[in-house]
């Protein structure tokens, strides 16, 4: 079965603390349940303002789950509470 | 003056901008809201922080908005409205009555919504830096000076701890403070308690910022009450007391009872008829133009005709008058005073007259106000009739209904408009302690007094004069006579202490002119009496006179007689003598010695 490709979109905010720990967190859990079949676009709201403006990113960091589908899942925080994060994210239980 | 040095003349000689006052208190950025800026000398601290606190549907969202409108309408300050609880659209609707026109601001007054959605998920903790870098850069393309930040304390409740919040506000304060916009962030909190623990982020935020404002919004037996208060405001003197306020229509007001500075009313010598001319009388000319008169009088004592005579005096005299009824529909009024020969519905149709009917069950005395100001601006009335302002009272609203009548003499005065109340006295009671009605007739400049005196099996109505500041005045009782030709007064009698009235005052009256008859009557009958004893007299004198002259004659006669007897006898002795030849002197001896 063709497993399916995630994608994320991440707002931080410059090098701030717990923008750079969701960062690690991120990365961290999509190298464990997500291999190979993820991609993520950091985007900082101090570079790109407007885009944060037009995304309506008002608290950073920000994560967005733009697929698979259905709904996009929006996410804030450092991403520090992993089970809470797996079961929004809808990722598979076992880590590969 | 002259003494001080130069750069002090320097600074003196200077000419205040429009912002600063020469002692360098802080500048200010006006709200708009008339009263709010009077308050708090001008306004908001420019380049500063509000904090405006209040309970649900304070007033809170309105007020900040309001502050924005303004900012951009009147000082060409573009400004950016952050919405953290209700959405944009919906806030923009709810404005819509007010008449601000929001569509026309577009690109120039930006609205943000920064909601956090319902199904929100949060993992970990997380700050503000997005939506400031978000900001910046529509601070950047519309040049916004003004923001404002709806519902704050949504946001910061999805904060972990206090110390976060902490953190966010001061990361807030400080880059608003950086980039010296003119803020309000407004916040949810019961009143002036936010001591309590879940406010701590709150009352943290109020030692930070420049400006902290409270609204608070009572209900006291069934009528709703608003205020405001100032609690803080760095560098400025500000009035402290709650102030009333209401959100009329074109938005939120806030009322002051100012006080009127010195010599800086017009004062008018004009005289303005009263619409009875014998009032006018009464009063030496009239009422003067810009007084306010207050008639106080029991149910059915003719308050309203008074009114409307006076209305129409002013319509007559070609003056817009405004007639706010609170007791009946506009147009009963109007027929009914149609009965005593007062025609306004000409003077409605030419627009000259406004009547307003403002019947409202439970409003509050504040609200009237507002109305009324509204109403007598918008028609531009010199003449304003309120009939009857006691209706103004409720109770609950003792707290607004004194400034409220303060406020409404000083506006009225202010302007100019000749300002006439009427107000119901019960038979058992006087209007309470603290009503509007009260407090009018206390500060009133003439005061009359109508009143039912029962005599005779019937029930009149008297008019007296209470006070009249400034003109001769008189202290009679009139019997106020309506019919359908008009309305007049009528001298009245005292008879053993008590005032004549109606039939009595006829039957008097009349008495006094079948008395005045007899008189006549009498000194007529007199008059002929005299006359006839005069012509008597006269006559009497007439036959007199001939008597007189019968007499005169008779006695000319006599005398003639005589000599003529005596001639005639010397004649014949002398003819006697001739005969019988004598001389002359023998005959005269013979007749000396007979």
């Amino acid at each position: 079965m063709e497993r399916e490709k995630f994608t994320f979109r991440l707002y931080v905010a410059g090098h701030a603390s717990n923008s750079a720990r969701a960062t690690s967190n991120l990365g961290a859990l999509c190298r464990e349940y997500l291999e190979g079949r993820h991609t993520i676009e950091v985007v900082d709201v101090f570079r790109e303002p407007q885009r944060a403006l037009a995304d309506g990113i008002f608290m950073t960091p920000t994560l967005i789950k733009l697929g698979p589908l259905p709904a996009p899942v929006r996410i804030v925080g450092s991403l520090s509470e992993r089970v809470l994060l797996i079961q929004a994210l809808g990722l598979p239980g076992e880590p590969e | 003056m002259l003494n001080s040095g130069g750069p002090d003349r320097v600074n003196a000689s200077r000419k205040p901008d429009t912002d600063t006052s020469v002692s360098g208190s802080p500048r200010k950025a006006p709200t708009g809201i008339v009263g709010f800026d009077h308050i708090t000398r001008g306004g908001l601290p420019r380049g500063r922080t509000t904090l405006l606190l209040g309970g649900p549907g304070s007033g809170k969202t309105l007020f900040a908005l309001e502050f924005l409108v303004h900012g951009l309408r009147e000082m060409k300050e573009p400004g950016i409205f952050v919405a953290f609880e209700e959405h944009s659209k919906r806030i923009r609707a709810n404005v819509e009555s007010f008449g601000w026109n929001l569509p026309e601001l577009e690109g120039k007054l930006s609205f943000v919504d920064a909601q956090p959605a319902a199904d929100l998920i949060q993992s970990g903790d997380f700050d503000l830096g997005g939506m400031l870098a978000a900001l910046q850069a529509l601070i950047e393309s519309t040049g916004a000076r003004r923001i404002v930040f709806d519902a704050l304390d949504v946001l910061l409740a999805l904060l972990a701890d206090p110390t976060a919040r902490r953190t966010e506000i001061y990361r807030l304060h400080d880059w608003l403070l950086a980039r010296e916009l003119t803020a309000i962030i407004t916040a949810k909190a019961a009143g002036d308690e936010i001591s309590a623990i879940g406010r701590e982020p709150l009352a943290f935020m109020q030692f930070m910022v420049d400006c902290g404002v409270t609204l608070n919004h009572k209900v006291v037996l069934g009528v709703s009450q608003r205020s405001l208060r100032v609690q803080k405001y760095r560098g400025t003197s500000f009035d402290e007391n709650e102030s009333p306020f209401i959100i009329g229509r074109r938005g939120f007001e806030v009322e002051v009872a100012r006080p009127l500075e010195r010599g800086s009313l017009e004062i008018s010598d004009e005289r303005v008829s009263s619409g009875v001319q014998r009032l006018d009388t009464m009063l030496d000319g009239g009422y003067y133009r810009g007084a306010t008169i207050m008639i106080e009088g029991s149910p059915g004592t003719a308050k309203t005709t008074l009114c409307g005579a006076f209305a129409q005096a002013a319509c007559k005299r070609r003056e817009r008058t405004l007639f706010a009824t609170f007791d009946s529909d506009a147009n009963e009024v109007i027929r009914n005073l149609a009965s005593v020969g007062i025609r306004l519905a000409r003077y409605v149709k030419s627009g000259q007259l406004r009547m307003a009917s403002v019947r409202i069950t439970n409003g509050n005395a504040e609200i009237y106000f507002a109305n009324i100001l509204a109403l007598a601006k918008e028609h531009k009335a010199r003449c304003l009739v309120i009939d009857p302002v006691s209706a103004w009272h409720n109770p609950g609203d003792s707290m607004s209904a004194n400034s409220v009548a303060e406020r409404l003499i000083n506006w009225s005065k202010a302007e100019g408009i000749t300002l006439l109340c009427s107000s119901l006295l019960n038979e058992t009671s006087t209007p309470p302690e603290g009503s509007t009605a009260r407090q009018i007739s206390t500060l009133a400049d003439t005061s009359i007094h109508l009143s039912d005196v029962v005599q005779a099996g019937e029930r009149n109505r008297g008019l007296s004069i209470i006070k009249s500041r400034g003109t001769d005045h008189s202290n009679q009782v009139r019997e106020l006579i309506l019919s359908d030709e008009g309305v007049t007064l009528a001298d009245t009698y005292s008879l053993g202490g008590q005032v004549l009235m109606g039939t009595l005052r006829w039957q008097k009256e009349s008495g006094e002119h079948a008395a005045a008859g007899m008189a006549d009557a009498a000194e007529k009958l007199k008059r002929v009496k005299i006359e006839a004893e005069v012509a008597e007299l006269e006559v009497q004198l007439r036959a007199l006179g001939v008597e007189l002259e019968a007499k005169r004659v008779e006695k000319a006669l006599l005398a003639r007689t005589n000599v003529e007897r005596k001639s005639s006898l010397v004649t014949k002795h002398s003819r006697l003598d001739e005969l019988r030849g004598a001389d002359p002197g023998g005959a005269r001896k013979k007749q000396d010695k007979p």
